[in-house]
């Protein structure tokens, strides 16, 4: 497959791995912000190859992970309710709100559908002009432009019937936060490559320079981290920190500018709850004033809502790098991807989910023990 | 696309090919007295369930269907299909419930003789695809050599059912002195799947509201009586487990025997095999081809000395050229599926839970 199994070859891997041994002389803490990026290094065994004293810390860039509860309650109310179609994307489907998640709105009669793109829910709004249609507009930079597309459509069609629950986060304020925060421990980051090929990586140099960080916008397939990793273990070792382009065949400097105008008009900058996290100062998107009318928090007023966080789940601390997933007391005990307590556990981009599906939890010894407890997973 | 191919496979039956012409002009769709056992439910069982399953065991069309079958044991087996679209690229909801039960007695080592077919129809749904979709279900008993001996029609009011369900059972005669199970996996077997995976559920997938792929991938719906058969004739009791990975893919099939035979499993992913446009779709939607499902697919354990000659059988019939040797079970961590990947690490395949839902990005 042209431009992925070029970018999955065992040998160069093993030899770029080797390079990297070769240049590192000391430990260094390296975070990959997104949750893609933390799969692809869980599942291909990337953090395996590298020198003991390199650290990949995995970063909050996993949109439903960050999502609040609060707003996955919300959504579960709207999709509750007769008239309401209720449109989301397909892993949003099974993070638990407070009391239940969407495939259980489903299963009591709520009209909740997957979709592939929001510009199917825009048709599912032609189409049904006697519904209510809700999208769930989650994410990051990278599929706002999507989302931002389907009110700009439902505007231009004049779909009166057409809303979005948005909860759009920006990855640039979330490095800050990071950095920010007391207890960090992170000296370089792997920018979301995906994030860039929409925004281009324009707004990090600035970033580089104020916390004297190597920053290095990478892909997502075992080439591309090894690649975005060596080239951060270079600068860190020279006392370097500038901003590098280490997926070039997809990520420009300027970015996608079309869809950075589509956004700057649909969009504008918030203040956002991160789930586990907390609210971070202009760290999102929501509707901006000519398209509030499409803003379903808006349209359904939803209240009465006692939202609860499981008080075992430690995905904040997860998300922001400060513990490894199988570090929570939690992890394979209470919280699973059968009864997950965190949205972590859930998302195909959680970083409790890649640990735990991929078994990387398990040394040596206790692979029989956790034989049987995966099998009940399967079997309960 | 999916529109498309319902016409395509639908179409207007050709009913002259019919011993009885249909009648049933008049009801161009399923009405409510097509169940009621009445004079429409017969005109349904006249014209089109025996034209096309015919076979003496049918037509005395009694409360049960009499047969003698061989001396010894007995395998049952029952499924039901639900499938939507009702036709797919590669096939249609009539091939699945004939070849379905059909594997399922196959698999267990039994050779698959008679079946049962009982329809929930929902009141609307189109006579001429019920037509397309007996005729499916006949052409699919006749390539698997067995006969479809007594059934059951029940209709369902409009909204209360989705077109059409199938319930489909089977009998099957063992073969004398086989002893194949998911318990029997031995450490050192060898595990060969007999083809491409994935292949079903993302035709499934590309048909659906939302998703049209340029690329056409069929269904590998088929029946693998006739390549097991052969296995078991060249290897015989060589083979320890059978199973035909369906639903929840090979990762369900090859972690439920790794549990049920109390062994560990090993495989390497980079000699899986998977088409190309299976592999691109899957990678477009954030799946993993080792959970989507088949329908024409089967996965061998066999004793190490009989991998060779199991290999050479399958991939000489047409269902088995892409077959391959994918791993082996071992000793260490029981219980659990671990793949090789490309880079040379381990990493564990869990147990699915639920549906494999597409990603957000």
């Amino acid at each position: 497959m042209k431009y992925l199994t070029e970018f999955r070859n065992g040998e160069i891997a093993q030899r770029m791995a080797r390079e990297i041994h070769q240049i590192t002389t000391r430990p260094w803490r390296i975070m990959e912000v997104c949750g893609g990026q933390t799969h692809s290094i869980i599942r291909n065994g990337i953090d395996q190859m590298l020198p003991a004293g390199i650290d990949m810390i995995h970063g909050p860039g996993c949109p439903v992970c960050v999502t609040p509860l609060s707003l996955i309650d919300k959504a579960l109310a709207i999709a509750s309710q007769p008239g309401v179609i209720f449109c989301s994307f397909g892993d949003m489907l099974r993070v638990p709100g407070t009391d239940r998640d969407l495939f259980q709105v489903k299963g009591s009669g709520g009209d909740v559908r997957v979709v592939y793109s929001p510009l199917d829910a825009v048709e599912l709004a032609a189409r049904n002009p006697g519904k209510q249609v809700v999208f769930f507009g989650v994410g990051f930079e990278t599929t706002a432009p999507a989302n931002a597309m389907s009110v700009h459509l439902a505007k231009r069609r004049g779909l009166k019937n057409f809303s979005v629950l948005v909860s759009h986060v920006l990855v640039p304020p979330a490095i800050e936060a990071i950095m920010n925060s007391p207890d960090n421990k992170v000296q370089a980051f792997l920018a979301a490559g995906h994030v860039c090929s929409v925004m281009g990586y324009w707004e990090y140099p600035p970033i580089a320079e104020r916390y004297q960080i190597p920053i290095i916008v990478t892909g997502f397939e075992p080439l591309d981290l090894l690649d975005g990793i060596r080239r951060a273990v270079i600068q860190l070792e020279k006392g370097q920190y500038h901003v590098e382009n280490a997926y070039e065949r997809i990520v420009t400097y300027a970015g996608n500018l079309p869809a950075q105008q589509l956004l700057s008009e649909v969009f504008e900058v918030a203040d956002r709850a991160w789930r586990g996290i907390g609210v971070i100062p202009k760290s999102g998107w929501r509707l901006s004033a000519p398209y509030r009318e499409f803003d379903a928090e808006d349209r359904f007023q939803i209240s009465g809502i006692h939202t609860q966080e499981s008080p075992l789940c430690k995905s904040g601390d997860v998300l922001r790098g400060a513990i490894k997933p199988a570090q929570c007391p939690a992890f394979g005990k209470e919280c699973t991807p059968r009864h997950p307590l965190g949205a972590t556990m859930v998302s195909s981009e959680g970083a409790c989910a890649a640990y735990f599906n991929y078994g990387r939890f398990l040394s040596a010894d206790d692979l029989a023990h956790a034989g049987a407890a995966l099998t009940g997973v399967a079997n309960g | 696309m999916a529109e498309q191919v319902r016409a395509e496979n639908a179409g207007t039956p050709d009913f002259s090919n019919w011993s009885c012409p249909l009648p049933l002009a008049d009801y161009p769709t399923i009405v409510m007295g097509h169940g009621g056992g009445g004079k429409l439910g017969n005109e349904l069982v006249e014209h089109l369930f025996l034209p096309a399953f015919r076979n003496p065991a049918l037509e005395n069309l009694g409360d049960a269907a009499i047969f003698d079958l061989a001396p010894g044991r007995i395998a049952m087996s029952t499924d039901s299909f639900v499938v939507q679209p009702i036709f797919f690229p590669g096939g249609s909801i009539g091939e699945l419930a004939v070849n379905g039960t059909v594997n399922d007695l196959a698999v267990s080592g039994a050779d698959p003789k008679f079946l049962s077919a009982s329809f929930i129809l929902e009141e609307g749904f189109p006579l001429a695809q019920l037509a397309a979709v007996v005729r499916a279900m006949a052409d699919a008993a006749a390539t698997a050599g067995v006969r479809i001996v007594t059934g059951d029609t029940k209709v369902v009011e409009r909204g209360h059912g989705d077109g059409c369900y199938i319930n489909t059972a089977g009998v099957g005669v063992l073969r004398p002195g086989i002893d194949v199970g998911p318990h029997r996996a031995q450490v050192g077997d060898v595990i060969l799947v007999s083809g491409t995976i994935g292949d079903h559920g993302m035709a499934i997938m590309s048909v659906r509201e939302g998703l049209e792929f340029e690329s056409q991938i069929r269904s590998d719906c088929a029946a693998l009586n006739g390549i097991i058969a052969n296995v078991l004739d060249a290897v015989g009791n060589d083979v320890h487990a059978m199973r035909d990975p369906t639903r929840g893919g090979l990762s369900s099939t090859l972690n439920e025997i790794a549990s049920s035979s109390n062994v560990g499993i090993e495989i390497d992913e980079t000699i899986m095999p998977v088409r190309t446009e299976v592999q691109s779709a899957c990678e477009l939607l954030g799946l993993d081809p080792v959970y989507v499902a088949n329908e024409g697919k089967a996965v061998f354990f066999v004793a190490p000395a009989a991998a060779d000659r199991v290999l050479a059988v399958l991939r000489a019939h047409p269902l088995g050229r892409e077959a391959a040797k994918i791993g082996q079970v071992t000793a260490q961590h029981p219980k659990m599926l671990v793949a090789r990947t490309s880079m040379g690490a381990n990493r564990v395949i869990a147990p699915q839970i639920g549906e494999q839902l597409p990603r957000i990005c």
